[in-house]
Order: structure tokens, then C-alpha cells, then sequence
């Protein structure tokens, strides 16, 4: 079980990382995501101690690591997968899969099951980028390791490959039954791939929650924002638990007392009908997603939402429309802000 | 403690490569008065032949930066590479095959009997200087140019300004840095080189120190020797206030000439080429024809080769820690910048230092070791330059990636790091060898007695006067200098290559 004590990380005067726990399960995968400059590579290069720590301790097993007793990244029995592959440009396939393990069966094992073995040979120069990465995820894992770290693994791929390669890395890590720290900056792959994610704002968790809890109630403004487009509306504590909103009572999630609160209103909780009687809202904006559409509207009382339905809905600029809340047993708020 | 041993090992070389100068202050101390008429006059000298060989290195230099950098020539690479390779050769093997082919009674006479004025003096050094060391300008200011964006130029033509006033007056002016950062480097060569004011006979730091030296005057000799240090100590330093080129990348003016303007640039170029590579290899093989090889000992060859692969494998192994404290700290970049000292020291000057450190330390005194030291400390700058690229192109990721698979500082170094960086080591200490192949200087101080290179050989067959016997080691002596040259641009395109290709399949 791995384990992050009150960990810092420090460049020279400059703290990057401050005051991080986090506790990994077994075959447990978390996800670390957060803007650029936010410290989540740091934290995968503590843990493999590749950076020194300023504060704190590391324990995975039997190593605890701490500012005056450091353990060297051999002595560690990790696996990384680097964002740049990181391959041994000199070595074929086969031998940077068995780099330093003598175990010929594993090697062969995962060569086959990430379907390499026509490339045994090959060294990475001839690869793809795609194969690259593959052969850097078998040499992870034919090594056995205690604890897989992947650091943006799917960073320097296209699109297309990412959404494949992302489970297939998932599976494979499930398979081999090692829990994972897998860092992003990418908030589909953070919410859709682990078991547990943390946010990551300036240095410090922000959360550290199952993906949904993170998504439907956001600890902080800026975690709700940075996991997918979120809108406020103004709200007054009516009871225990609930608030009154222009668009109605709604349940809270937890127990605010504050009088002046702000709910946090995702556009896909949020439905709109035709029906000029109840029309409450006018359309602002409309941006046409395909599958979906997302409308920007002005309630009567003035505030902007954004609203996501079908994309067979279609209302013009200007149009009035019904704008209600549908989706959640309960809506996370905040104390308003001045 | 590994770390501490590579450290050491680093100090060890920065040590070696300031101990020279060390040495050099010590015997300073030795003197009350410095300064008499005769310093005055070789400094006088001195400066005049720099600044003549600048101003020379800069007329034919810039003018073929211009063309070049601009026109597109047909095989634009060879041209470029055989105007560079005056550069590889070193000027003492021009100077003595001019000597002997111009003048009264010289080979051209000989020949044709046309009688030639003789190259000698100021004038004589300063003209085959300027041949040898005009590629430094050209190369400077070629890649000032090539920096330049053609847009400007454009624009100038379009305001109804011809091309060639477009040339002066927009694209020159914008390459003054690297005009005079070639014309610098031009007139630092003109001060450290021994041989062709020797042979031109005309008195300069280099020559008196030698002569100096051969009548036992060891402290004169190093006193000059800390006079030019003073001079090279000065150039250097305006060298580093020229600093680089300012200037937003662009996409380079391309001119296409037309087939008469093509043979005429020819026309032009030959004559540099032809006094600058034909001649040299033209009397040398002369002298072959006329007194065939026999004469030649196989032995001084040998002498040169041995001499020369212990100064490269010392360079090679000595690079390598050098090269990787290098890469981290303040340390590590300060002891590396101490090995480049000896890159600027004249070979004259390393030869002066290092046998008053043989008459102090009599177990050194005239030992193959302290023949072999002065190249080390001399041309060690090489062989960390093409390590220390071939480490800076490793990612630091795949050396982390080793680690963490369990291999400890000392299996990464020999599972990884080494087989990555074997081509640039095997380069750096392959322009070691050719380098102190062709040492002429601090050889000629320095080789124990009786110990012959090539060019302490060709040197005492000038000396005495047996022209002919220069051939083998001569001809010998401009192979090893076409060779190199090969070397570096290969290393060049190979850059150029990586540089253009980068990372493939990375979003395949």
C-alpha cells in the first residue's frame, strides 16, 4: 500500500508541491489531474524519487523514504511510463522489455498480450508512437513492480489513439493487478479511467474523491470549473438542506445554514422546453456540438446558465424559452460570493 | 561517493588545463624589468601582422559568405565544404611550400622560368594568413546571413534599390557581429601561429620565443610567452563582447545566377583554392616525383601516430567526467569552462611552460609523457565539446527510466549512457588525434630527443634545407587535414540530420 505523509516538495526557495496525503489501495488507480505548473509530475517524481522531498514521508511496502533518509529510484521497485516513452533507443523491443529481469516468460508474456510480437526485434527508432508506448508499459510491467506511475502517458499521441490506448493500459494494469498513480491534465481521461482522482490547484489536493463525487460536488469554485463547464445561480437556504433558486427549490448536498448561497449548475443538468406559458429564460448564444447542443441563456431575473440538450432541439437567438433543473438527487453549493 | 570520484576526476582535468598559466606567472616572478625596445617592436609587429591578416580574412571572407549563404549554386555543400578546408590545413604547410615554390630560384622558376617576387615578411605572412584563415569569416558571417529574413531585402529591391546595393547597405550591416567575430578569430590565429612567420622571417611573439628558446634563453622566452598571453587574453575578450546575432530567424534570400555569372564566381574562387590547397599538395608532390620516398623512416610516422593516440584516449577518458559535471551545478559548468583555457593557449606558449615545468620536475624532463600532457592540455577542449553534445542529445527520462527499473548510477552509466554516447566520444577523441598529428609548436619544444614526429621532421628538413625530403611527412600531414575535415562535416550533417528528422512516429 503506498503512502504520502504531509509530503513537500521544494525547488531550491520555490515550494512546488505542499502538504500532499494521499493512500493507494491495492490494484487501486488514481488519478492525478490539474492545470500546468500545478505540481502532479512533481509528486510522481517523489514517488519515485527521482526529486528529493522537503517535508514528509513516502511509504510503499517495505521502503519509507523521508527528507533525511532518502531511498535511491532502483531501490524502489516501481514501474514508470514516461510521457516521452523514455525507450533505450539502442536496445531492441525484447531487450528493453527484459531490461533488467530475467524473467523470459513475463517478458514474452506482455510482449504478446500488447501485441508487439511482430516488432521483437525492432528498436524504437522503427516504432510508432503507439507501439513506443506500448513497449514502455510491457518494460513496466515486466519488472513486476510494486506500484506503476504513468506521467501523461497519452500526451504525445492523436486522438484517436489516445481513447484506445487509454483502456488498454487500464486493463493492463488491472490484469497485472498493480495499483497505479497516472497523472493528466486531460479531465476526460481523469474522470473516465481511475478508481480515485485527485485535483491538483497550485501545489496542494484539492480533492481526493471517487471521479463522480469530484464532478457533482466539487470541494472548491475552481475544482468544479477545471472538471467541466459549470454555471452558479444564486440561492437562499429555505430549510434543512435546501434553497430556494429562480428556478425553484433544489437539495443540497451537505448542510449549509449561510443565507446567501451559489449553486453549482452543470448544463447537463439543466433541461429546456417550448412552452411559452412557463417561459422563464431567453437565448443568448447557440453552438451546435453534433450530438448535443449547448445554449447560453439569460433567466428573466438576469443571470446567465448554460444549457445542454439534444442536438434535435433547436431554438434560435432570441427565442423564449422554459429552462428547469432535472438531473440531481442533490446540488453542490457555495457561500455566495460578493 | 561515485559522484565524488567523477568530480575528482573533473578537477583533475580543469587543473591540468590552468597549471600552464600557473606555471607561466611563477617564472614572471623571476623578472624585474619587462619592457625594452624589442618588446615594443614585436609588439608592434605582432599587432600589425593581426590586423593586416584580419583585414585580408574579411576581403575574401565576406565577399564569399555573401555568395555562398544567397546564390544557388550547384552543389552548394561542396562548394562551401572546399572553401572551408583552408581551415583544416595547417598554414606552416603553406607557408613553406609558398617559400619554396615563389621567388628567385623557387620551384615555380624551376618550372617555367618565369621568375616570381619571394613571399616573405610582414606582407608575405600576412597574405598566406589570410589564406588559411578567411573560412572563419566566411563562416561567421555565412550563418549571420543565412539568420537574416529576406524580407528586408525584398523590400529594400521593391523601393528600386539593385541587389547588389541591397547586399551592401540592408544584408552586411546586419551581419557586423559575425563579420567581426571571423575577423577576430582571424587575428588570434595571425597571433598564436609559429610557423609561417618563421619561415616568412618576420619577427613576431611566436618566432622570438623560439629562437629564445634555441639559445637557452628559457626566462626570455617565457617572458614573451606571457606578453602574447596578454595579447590572446585581449582578443578574446573583445571575442566575447561581439556576442551573437540579435535577430529573429527567417527564411534566407535565395538568388538564382545565371550560367555566365556561375563560371564567373568560379573564376574567382579558383585562384584562393588554388594558392590555398593546389600549390601545397602541388610541390609536395613534386618533391616526391623528383626524390621519391626512399629517405622517409617509417619510424617518425609511427612516432607521430603513438604520440597522438595517447593524447586522444587520455582526452577521450578525461572528457567524460568532465562532460557529465558538466551537464548539472555550478561546479560542474565553472571546471568545465577551466578545461577550455588551454584551447587559447598558443602552442608555442604551452611548449615554453611545459619544458620549464620538466627543468622543475626532472622525472618529466624530456619524456614522451610531458609531450603527450601538452596535447591533453591543449586539445582536450575538443573532446569534451563532441561528448558533451553527444550526452546533451540523451533524454533525461531514459536514464531515469533505467533507474527506476532497478539499475543502480553505475549500471545506467554502462548500460545506457555509455553505448548512447560511443559515437561522440570515438569523434571527439578522433579530432584529439588529427590535432596533435599535425602540432607543430609545442612538439618542436618538446619531443624528447631523438623522438622525430612529422612535423618536428618536416620542420628540421626546412631548417637544413633538404626541400625534398618534406614530401612524405608533408604530403602525409595535408591528408590527415582532409580527413579531419571530412570528419566534422559528416559530424555536421549528421546534426542536421537528427536536427531536421527529430523524433518520428510520435503521433503515428
Amino acid at each position: 500500500m503506498l503512502r504520502l505523509d504531509n509530503i513537500s516538495v521544494a525547488y531550491g526557495d520555490r515550494t512546488v508541491v505542499r502538504h500532499i496525503n494521499i493512500a493507494l489501495g491495492d490494484a487501486e488507480i488514481l488519478m492525478l489531474v490539474g492545470p500546468t505548473g500545478c505540481g502532479k509530475t512533481t509528486i510522481l517524481n517523489a514517488i519515485a524519487g527521482l526529486v528529493p522531498l522537503s517535508a514528509g514521508q513516502i511509504s510503499l511496502g517495505d521502503w519509507t523514504a523521508s527528507p533525511s533518509q532518502p531511498v535511491p529510484p532502483e531501490k524502489r521497485g516501481l514501474g514508470m511510463v514516461f510521457q516521452d516513452f523514455a525507450l533505450f533507443p539502442h536496445l531492441s523491443v525484447v531487450k528493453n522489455v527484459g531490461f533488467r529481469t530475467d524473467n523470459k516468460e513475463l517478458v514474452d508474456h506482455w510482449i504478446e498480450l500488447l501485441g508487439l510480437a511482430a516488432f521483437r526485434d525492432a528498436l524504437p527508432g522503427q516504432l510508432s508512437g503507439g507501439q513506443r508506448q506500448r513497449v514502455a508499459l510491457a518494460r513496466a510491467l515486466a519488472h513486476e513492480p510494486a506500484l506503476m506511475l504513468l506521467d501523461e502517458p497519452l500526451s504525445n499521441l492523436d486522438a484517436a489513439l489516445k481513447d484506445e490506448l487509454r483502456w488498454e493500459i487500464r486493463e493492463a494494469l488491472k490484469k497485472a493487478g498493480v495499483p497505479a498513480v497516472w497523472v493528466t491534465h486531460d479531465q476526460a481521461e481523469a474522470l473516465s479511467v481511475g478508481d480515485t482522482l485527485g485535483v491538483l490547484q497550485g501545489g496542494e489536493l484539492a480533492q481526493l474523491d471517487a471521479p463522480d463525487l469530484c464532478f457533482s460536488a466539487p470541494s472548491n469554485r475552481f475544482v468544479a470549473g477545471f472538471l467541466g463547464e459549470a454555471c452558479f445561480i444564486t440561492a437562499q437556504v429555505s430549510g434543512v438542506a435546501t434553497a430556494q433558486t429562480a428556478l425553484g427549490p433544489v437539495a443540497l448536498t451537505g448542510e449549509p445554514t449561510e443565507g446567501a448561497l451559489e449553486v453549482l449548475v452543470r448544463p447537463g443538468d439543466l433541461s429546456v422546453s417550448n412552452d411559452e406559458a412557463s417561459a422563464n429564460a431567453t437565448v443568448r448564444w447557440v453552438r451546435f456540438e453534433g450530438a448535443t447542443r449547448l445554449y447560453g441563456v439569460t433567466l428573466d431575473d438576469g443571470q446567465e446558465l448554460s444549457v445542454r440538450t439534444s442536438g434535435a432541439d433547436a431554438h434560435g437567438i432570441g427565442d423564449r424559452i422554459s429552462v428547469s433543473l432535472t438531473r440531481r438527487a442533490s446540488y453542490q453549493s457555495f457561500p455566495a460570493e460578493d | 561517493m561515485r559522484r565524488a570520484a567523477v568530480y575528482l576526476l573533473a578537477l583533475c582535468a580543469a587543473a591540468l588545463a590552468v597549471a600552464p598559466l600557473i606555471v607561466l606567472a611563477l617564472l614572471a616572478e623571476d623578472f624585474a624589468s619587462v619592457f625594452d625596445s624589442r618588446n615594443l617592436t614585436l609588439l608592434f609587429n605582432t599587432l600589425l601582422l593581426a590586423a593586416l591578416t584580419a583585414a585580408g580574412s574579411v576581403l575574401i571572407g565576406v565577399p564569399l559568405a555573401v555568395i555562398t549563404a544567397f546564390v544557388a549554386l550547384p552543389g552548394r555543400r561542396v562548394w562551401l565544404a572546399l572553401l572551408a578546408s583552408p581551415l583544416a590545413i595547417p598554414s606552416y604547410l603553406g607557408a613553406f611550400t609558398i617559400y619554396a615554390a615563389f621567388g628567385p630560384g623557387g620551384e615555380i622558376e624551376g618550372l617555367s622560368g618565369l621568375t616570381t617576387p619571394a613571399f616573405q615578411g610582414l606582407i608575405g605572412s600576412a597574405i598566406i594568413m589570410a589564406l588559411y584563415t578567411f573560412p572563419f569569416v566566411l563562416l561567421t558571417t555565412r550563418a549571420a546571413l543565412l539568420n537574416q529574413d529576406r524580407s528586408l531585402i525584398l523590400a529594400a529591391r521593391t523601393l528600386g534599390i539593385p541587389l547588389h546595393e541591397a547586399l551592401l547597405r540592408v544584408a552586411l550591416p546586419r551581419a557586423g557581429r559575425g563579420i567581426a567575430a571571423g575577423a577576430l578569430l582571424a587575428a588570434l590565429y595571425a597571433i598564436s601561429d609559429f610557423g609561417t612567420p618563421s619561415i616568412m622571417n618576420f619577427d613576431t611573439f611566436t618566432r622570438l620565443i623560439y629562437v629564445e628558446y634555441n639559445a637557452y634563453g628559457l626566462s626570455q622566452a617565457a617572458l614573451f610567452s606571457l606578453q602574447l598571453m596578454a595579447l590572446v587574453g585581449l582578443v578574446l575578450f573583445l571575442e566575447s563582447q561581439v556576442g551573437a546575432v540579435r535577430e529573429r530567424p527567417g527564411e534566407a534570400l535565395l538568388i538564382f545566377p545565371s550560367r555566365a555569372a556561375v563560371l564567373a564566381l568560379l573564376a574567382s574562387v579558383l585562384p584562393i583554392l588554388m594558392f590555398a590547397i593546389v600549390l601545397p599538395l602541388g610541390v609536395f608532390a613534386l618533391w616526391l616525383a623528383r626524390e621519391g620516398a626512399a629517405s622517409f623512416d617509417v619510424a617518425i610516422a609511427w612516432n607521430s601516430t603513438y604520440a597522438s593516440l595517447l593524447a586522444a584516449a587520455g582526452a577521450a577518458a578525461l572528457a567524460i567526467p568532465v562532460a557529465l559535471v558538466a551537464q548539472k551545478g555550478f561546479l560542474g559548468k565553472t571546471l568545465e569552462r577551466l578545461c577550455y583555457f588551454g584551447f587559447g593557449i598558443p602552442g608555442i606558449v604551452m611548449g615554453t611552460a611545459l619544458v620549464y615545468l620538466g627543468l622543475r620536475l626532472p622525472m618529466l624532463y624530456q619524456t614522451l609523457a610531458l609531450l603527450v600532457l601538452a596535447y591533453l592540455m591543449r586539445f582536450l577542449p575538443l573532446a569534451i565539446g563532441a561528448t558533451r553534445a553527444a550526452l546533451d542529445k540523451l533524454d533525461n527520462s531514459t536514464m531515469n527510466a533505467a533507474r527506476i527499473l532497478g539499475a543502480n548510477p553505475g549500471e545506467v552509466f554502462r548500460r545506457v549512457t555509455l553505448p548512447l554516447t560511443t559515437r561522440g566520444i570515438i569523434a571527439g577523441a578522433a579530432l584529439v588525434f588529427l590535432e596533435a598529428m599535425r602540432e607543430l609548436p609545442a612538439t618542436l619544444l618538446l619531443a624528447p630527443t631523438g623522438f622525430e614526429t612529422l612535423a618536428t621532421y618536416l620542420w628540421r628538413v626546412y631548417e637544413a634545407g633538404y626541400f625534398g625530403r618534406a614530401a612524405i611527412p608533408g604530403l602525409l600531414l595535408v591528408l590527415l587535414s582532409i580527413a579531419g575535415l571530412v570528419m566534422a562535416l559528416a559530424g555536421e550533417a549528421d546534426r542536421d540530420r537528427m536536427s531536421t528528422s527529430g523524433p518520428q512516429g510520435a503521433t503515428a
